[in-house]
């Protein structure tokens, strides 16, 4: 029951991570696209704006567990909407991840030296081919430890959804506890097990963090010295020292 | 001589401070213009207006007969065309030399994979860094991340490459190979600004140097005329201090 519960607690939090990041990543690059001339443009993006940090500012500012009942139970009452368990906790954990990412992201963004943004603009790249290509893969890189921290978070956090009943690994321990008549020890082991998914959890980002970056050292391809005039070799040829 | 570009009235505020006023000058084709002066004079400014990272407050910039200014003027595709160097190089972080030079042939010119590192490997060749096509800019020294950033431009393929003091950021020793790369592009026939407080270069290898001076073009002419004999009193003084300096270097 455990490790079942594990599994539950587990298969929220990453995918709720992973949607969060996504959302986060879409939001935060909304929220700092330059605002345009084009009148209407600007209009756009200013109430596009402001809705988004309504998102923002309502799913940071609410705990996540008055989130789930209200998702949950509202969806079903206004809506006559039956979310599945795990669909809504689902639901919920990647729309508050989302919240705190797009807030990392757009810190990760503006952290980028203008220069990354003047270099791509000035070879003919428009916003979205330079944030594309230049801009977010640096973003991601940067803002991975926070992820890290989103994600261990998540993983914690994801047992409030108990609250809806989804089977995670509070609420299946807490089952255990009505089954056996003792506190101290089921909650010993589910908290072992908290400690042994978020540590692997943070090992494996750590290793990623080093795969993005790419080896310390870099090859030489040995190239045909006689076609390669090096300026240096010009400025032997010529007699001159540089300036 | 075909003018590429020619820059009419041209004048820039921030905010309340006029930073170019009345700007007049023109590139013709096939020339190395070198602009001079003190630092706060504009000569960056009037570059960043050129290629419209800046956004000029008044005034025309016409490039091949067409008003850049316009609404309706492709500012991309205008960018294409001008190469631009930066002083702090701003080679992309997050890839290496290679892509560095490949990524904009492919995502803006629409170059495939192995027209782009063609493209690029010439151009590497050209400023000797085709050895380093695997490293990232972070394990590159200035000056062979300022090299690749000329490749890089380049490989574009654009008509009129701009220098925006692309030796300024560089330890004393570094300075050498990039100039030298730029003289043998100057030599080669491409057209180039730069903006350089390399005065030996200017002297060298401009076809016109112009001398600004608190956003104003005070005087331009033939290196000969300027470094020899500048007729206004500003840019003796200014070249006076410069030469002094480097005397004592």
């Amino acid at each position: 029951m455990f490790l079942r519960g594990a599994g539950v607690t587990l298969y929220i939090s990453i995918i709720g991570t992973i949607l969060g990041a996504i959302i986060g990543l879409i939001i935060g690059t909304i929220r700092t696209i330059p605002l345009s001339e084009n009148p209407v443009k600007r209009i756009l993006i200013k109430i596009v704006n402001i809705i988004l940090t309504v998102y923002v500012e309502v799913f940071r500012g609410t705990p996540m567990i008055v989130q789930a009942m209200v998702i949950y139970y509202g969806s079903l009452m206004l809506f006559n909407i039956n979310m599945d368990k795990m669909f809504a906790g689902i639901f919920i954990v990647s729309i508050n991840t989302g919240a705190y990412t797009s807030e990392i992201v757009r810190g990760g963004i503006i952290s980028i030296d203008r220069g990354q943004f003047e270099a791509a603009h000035a070879l003919g790249m428009n916003h979205v081919k330079t944030m594309l290509y230049v801009v977010l893969p640096q973003v991601v890189r940067n803002i991975l430890p926070a992820m890290g921290n989103e994600f261990v978070i998540n993983i914690k956090d994801s047992s409030v959804l108990n609250v809806i009943s989804v089977s995670e690994l509070f609420f299946q321990t807490s089952s255990i506890t009505g089954n056996v008549f003792r506190f101290f020890e089921p909650f010993l082991i589910a908290c072992i097990v908290y400690l042994i998914m978020t540590l692997t959890v943070t090992r494996i980002l750590r290793f990623i963090e080093k795969k993005m970056d790419g080896p310390e050292n870099f090859n030489v391809i040995p190239g045909n010295q006689m076609q390669v005039t090096r300026p240096e070799d010009i400025a032997k040829k010529t007699g001159q020292t540089g300036y | 001589m075909d003018k590429i570009i020619e820059v009419r009235h041209l004048s820039k505020w921030f905010g309340a401070n006029e930073i170019l006023s009345d700007i007049n000058f023109s590139v013709n084709k096939g020339e190395v213009v070198c602009i001079i002066g003190s630092s706060g004079s504009g000569k960056s400014t009037l570059l960043r207006c050129i290629n419209l990272l800046e956004k000029p407050t008044g005034g025309e910039i016409i490039y091949n007969g067409k008003s850049v200014l316009d609404n309706k003027h492709d500012v991309y595709a205008y960018r294409t065309k001008l190469g631009m160097v930066f002083q702090q190089f701003n080679l992309f972080n997050n890839h290496n030399v290679l892509s560095n030079c490949t990524i904009a042939q492919m995502k803006v010119l629409n170059r495939s994979k192995d027209e782009a590192e063609k493209t690029a490997m010439k151009f590497l060749k050209v400023v000797g860094m085709d050895q380093f096509i695997n490293a990232k800019p972070r394990q590159l020294s200035g000056g062979m991340k300022q090299r690749v950033a000329i490749a890089r431009a380049l490989s574009m393929e654009p008509d009129v490459l701009l220098f925006d003091e692309p030796t300024s950021a560089l330890d004393p020793e570094m300075v050498g190979e990039v100039l030298n790369v730029m003289k043998d592009l100057a030599k080669s026939g491409l057209t180039m600004l730069v903006v350089t407080h390399e005065m030996g270069f200017a002297r060298e290898v401009a076809d016109r140097v112009v001398f600004m001076d608190q956003g104003v073009i005070t005087e331009e002419g033939t290196p000969e005329e300027i470094f020899n004999n500048p007729k206004q009193e500003r840019t003796r003084e200014f070249l006076r201090r410069i030469l002094r300096d480097s005397k004592t270097e």
